[in-house]
């Protein structure tokens, strides 16, 4: 499947930026965006592509994608997610650092990367854990791990012993100008909890978690990331009113950024009412109140990228009464339909969509903007907004059967995914 | 097929057969006990007729009927109601209408169940004769033969009345 | 919001509306519960016979399966079955050897093979038995003997049929629920059938630490202050206080919360002359509930026990019915798949 020099043409681009009025064709060469139009078409290519209606973007970054690997690979691997994740639209993945045994150290980065090099048709980017085992109490050789390729530092759904441990996290990684990316809990006000404190949890009787188990954690982070100086990413905020306090942050200068698992902008506690355990994640779906605040921040560019938060399991996995199954949805292939839906709904503009799933985490990983100019990388994802598609059984790639939208034609269907310009789905 | 008695006729000839057998053996106090809905009716008005004092009892056989793995429990299920003990009685159970017999054996279980009678003599309205089980009324207001498409239902409680019904002209 | 979870309305009911299992009383309208109340009064009348069994479950298989163990609940269970003929067989499972989904699965396959056409379920988990129903045995009868803090559907029944006997109707009612709700199953079955059964008004009344956020939603007012909850009250039914809930900070002492919220018989004197007292037991005395209001005249304790079976007899029976009616309609193939 590799072609030197490939167009695509009949195609509109967006990006965060804007979309163009005119179809376009682009022309890609050696793995590089090299030319557009009269360029392009003057070329003498490989392969052409026509892709009448469809739109180009750059290919998508996810900043939370649990890849399973290394692990014993029944949930997944990185050769069945990444494929996943190419579906889905996406160029680049972050790994979580939570696999088994846990990317703590530079010899499980590189075995990560490895894998990823001869198996993976996306690029994978792992993130190392910021403390040793994830188990919150000693740091993890921060360096190290950035040198054998870590691009930030996470401790996963993992608490911190204390914050004493946290804001010593904070500094260290600071002093190398390291990204940490936390999602916020306090653990004690979580504890035991695993849906919404709300009105579903008063009617089903589930153990709640409190809006305050997110917000009292995202005020203390924020505190101890303004005193640090470390740039602070909230991974995965689920609350309006963690939006708000984020915003403010920002608005005082504080080195913040955060993300949002696209299903929080599309579910709400609501989700839960029939004890489905596809829905069991955390953070939990919220109220519909917080998802407006959600959806206003990705507006606002407050939350500044939409994550999968892909979490594969086996069936066994979710295959229990709510409370004993494990947390996650398998998403990674669906974000662009979810988006796509809140886009038809009018909750968000096509751009702020892309913006989020491109410009938005390139930005937070300081890499190179994601955008469609030449010279840069051939990420693309080339994709029907009135193809649909069905999320079900063969349809999907992951291990993870349990989507968050089965039985239903969803709409946005990805046609192509370039990497490199190396095509990376659909595979044969 | 012979022709529908009235109402009137039916209750008089399933008044004297009844007061005939009681006599046969001897039975002064018999405790009756009808088939809800219609056997209740007819209970009430042959406890008239016979000038009994003691309450009729009334018995709702859902819990007994043999059909619950096809048709499931009766919605409109009533709670049986016998106002005396049955041990050592001499019951005379009515009923309407007695075709296969399975209502009937159903009665007799649920009776037993509250304490065993020293006999039970069955009264029935009608007779359509088209028996599954080895179980025959004592007494009879008419013997029926009807055809495919016929059905006979007891309506009431007021007028009681006894009316055929061709489900080919329902149709 | 533009999407909803699977959320099955009709997993306990089948097409025409008949229950095929009893899990939660949430959408059972009230021509439901109206005729299981009615179907217990019939079952009622079965208790008071010689021979107090009716032959409607005669070669059916009924499993108690207690993940929690409770013989008050379970005997229950165990009698209703057996009045109604079907076989009963008892299973204590110890919940940690099958804490792992899958063995839960497997175990209750295996009691499906074994022809069990239904299985009476008590479990700490919320939402274990629709888990049962939906994903893995739904050709058996589930019914809902108390899971986790969600539902306890029969407990709630028998207390519904407990107020219409002593009021006749729920129309115009006050009742208050008082104490731990929001560790309380029976209390959240409870608030959806008076709800559903048209009471005037449902009162909880707790301190804020033993109610669940949101509790309001479920139809109901909250009052701190029981003096003030108390007035003009028909029935009042007393909460089970679980002697662990001093840990975890959510209350200083037993002694504090009998001052507060302890029925006692100065408390009562505010409810109207003729409320109820009901409690669904076992009864603390001196924590929940003074012992002169226990054994006095507006008690109506004792009396849930009788009807306790008979509302489990009624639900039993209608849910086997609604399955029996299933399965005729899924012939003539086979049924268990």
């Amino acid at each position: 499947m590799t072609a030197d020099s490939l167009t695509i043409s009949g195609v509109r681009l967006v990006t965060g930026a804007g979309i163009s009025e005119q179809t376009t064709t682009i022309l890609i060469r050696d793995g590089r965006i090299a030319g557009f139009d009269k360029v392009a078409e003057a070329e003498a290519v490989d392969r052409t592509l026509v892709a009448d209606g469809c739109y180009l973007s750059p290919g998508f970054i996810d900043l939370c994608c649990n890849l399973r690997e290394p692990g014993n690979g029944q949930k997944g691997d990185i050769f069945s997610e990444t494929r996943a994740a190419a579906k889905g639209g996406f160029t680049t993945v972050c790994s979580t650092p939570d696999s088994s045994p846990v990317n703590d150290s530079g010899a499980v980065t590189h075995l990560i990367r490895d894998t990823a090099a001869s198996r993976s048709p996306v690029h994978v980017r792992p993130i190392g854990a910021a403390t040793r085992g994830l188990e919150g109490e000693l740091l993890s050789d921060m360096v190290g791990l950035s040198t054998a390729g870590c691009v930030a530092f996470s401790n996963a759904s993992h608490v911190f012993a204390n914050a004493r441990v946290l804001r010593r996290c904070m500094a260290y990684a600071q002093t190398f100008g390291y990204t940490l990316m936390l999602q916020p809990t306090n653990a004690a006000l979580a504890a035991g909890g695993f849906a919404h404190d709300g009105m579903v949890t008063a009617r089903l009787g589930l153990s709640g978690v409190p809006e305050v188990a997110e917000t009292t954690a995202v005020s203390e982070l924020l505190l101890l990331a303004e005193e640090t100086g470390v740039q602070l990413h909230l991974s995965q905020v689920s609350t309006a009113r963690a939006v708000e306090m984020v915003a403010e942050a920002q608005h005082r200068g504080v080195a913040v950024s955060a993300d949002v698992a696209m299903h929080q902008l599309v579910f709400t506690e609501q989700a839960l009412a029939g004890f489905d355990s596809r829905f069991h994640v955390n953070p939990p779906l919220r109220s519909e109140a917080d998802r407006q605040g959600l959806l206003a921040g990705v507006r606002a560019g407050v939350i500044a990228a939409i994550v999968s938060q892909h979490q594969p399991h086996d069936p066994a996995a979710k295959r229990a009464p709510l409370g004993e199954t494990a947390a996650g949805l398998s998403t990674v292939e669906s974000v662009l339909s979810m988006g796509l839906m809140l886009v038809a709904d009018g909750e968000l503009q096509l751009t702020e969509l892309i913006r989020a799933l491109t410009t938005g985490p390139s930005g937070i990983l300081q890499e190179s903007p994601a955008e469609l100019k030449v010279g840069e990388p051939a990420d693309l994802c080339l994709f029907d907004p009135t193809l649909t598609w069905l999320s079900d059984g063969a349809g999907i790639h992951s291990t993870g059967k349990h989507v968050p939208l089965p039985q239903q034609a969803l709409p946005g269907a990805v046609r192509y995914t370039f990497c490199a310009g190396r095509q990376a789905w659909p595979l044969d | 097929m012979t022709a529908l008695l009235s109402i009137g006729e039916l209750l008089d000839s399933l008044e004297s057969g009844l007061r005939q057998r009681l006599a046969e053996r001897g039975i002064e106090r018999p405790a009756l006990i009808g088939i809800r809905t219609g056997g209740v009716w007819l209970a009430e008005l042959l406890r008239e007729r016979l000038e009994l004092e003691e309450a009729c009892g009334e018995l709702d056989i859902s819990f007994y009927r043999d059909d619950f793995s096809r048709i499931g429990l009766n919605p409109r299920v009533q709670p049986s109601h016998l106002p005396f003990e049955t041990e050592g009685r001499d019951v005379v159970l009515v009923d309407d209408v007695i075709m296969s017999g399975r209502t009937i054996r159903a009665a007799m279980n649920e009776i037993f169940d509250y304490g065993r009678p020293a006999s039970i003599l069955l009264a029935t309205l009608i007779d359509l004769s088209a028996r599954e089980l080895p179980i025959q009324p004592d007494v009879v207001g008419q013997k029926l033969a009807l055809s495919g498409h016929q059905r006979v239902k007891l309506k009431g409680p007021e007028p009681l009345r006894v009316e055929l019904i061709d489900t080919r002209q329902q149709a | 919001m533009i999407a909803h979870g699977s959320t099955s309305p009709s997993l306990q009911l089948t097409h025409e509306g008949r229950l095929k299992h009893f899990l939660t009383l949430d959408g059972l309208d009230r021509a439901m519960l109206t005729a299981i109340l009615d179907t217990a009064d019939s079952f009622i009348e079965v208790g008071e016979r010689t021979i107090k069994k009716v032959p409607l479950l005669r070669g059916r298989t009924v499993v108690n399966l207690f993940f929690e163990s409770s013989t008050r609940t379970r005997s229950t269970f165990e009698l209703a079955a057996k009045r109604l003929s079907a076989d009963v067989l008892n299973l204590d499972i110890n919940t940690s050897a099958t804490s792992k989904g899958e063995s839960l699965s497997d175990t209750l396959l295996n009691l499906e093979a074994m022809a069990s056409d239904m299985f009476v379920v008590r479990h700490s988990q919320s939402g274990a038995p629709h888990f049962i129903a939906e994903t893995v045995t739904p050709g058996v009868a589930i019914i809902n003997a108390g899971d986790g803090r969600h539902a306890h559907p029969t407990q709630a029944m028998l207390d519904m049929l407990t107020i219409r006997q002593h009021k006749g109707g729920f129309e115009g009612l006050k009742v208050a629920v008082v104490g731990d709700i929001l560790h309380s199953r029976v209390a959240r079955s409870q608030i959806r059938a008076l709800n559903t059964l048209g009471v005037a008004e449902v009162r909880v009344i707790a301190p804020a630490t033993l109610l669940p956020r949101d509790i309001e939603s479920l139809g109901c007012k909250v009052e701190y202050d029981m003096s003030h909850g108390m007035r003009d009250l028909d029935v009042v039914i007393m909460l089970r206080l679980q002697l662990e809930r001093m840990e975890g900070a959510l209350l200083p002492s037993e002694r504090e919360f009998y001052r507060l919220y302890g029925l006692n018989q100065e408390k009562l004197s505010l409810a109207k002359p003729d409320c109820i007292v009901m409690h669904p037991g076992p009864i603390n005395r001196g924590v929940e509930i003074e012992s002169e209001v226990a054994d006095g005249s507006q008690s109506v304790i004792l009396n849930q026990v009788t009807n306790g079976i008979a509302v489990r007899m009624a639900v039993m029976s209608m849910a086997m019915s609604g399955q029996v009616s299933e399965r005729v309609k899924a012939r003539p193939a086979e049924v268990r798949t």
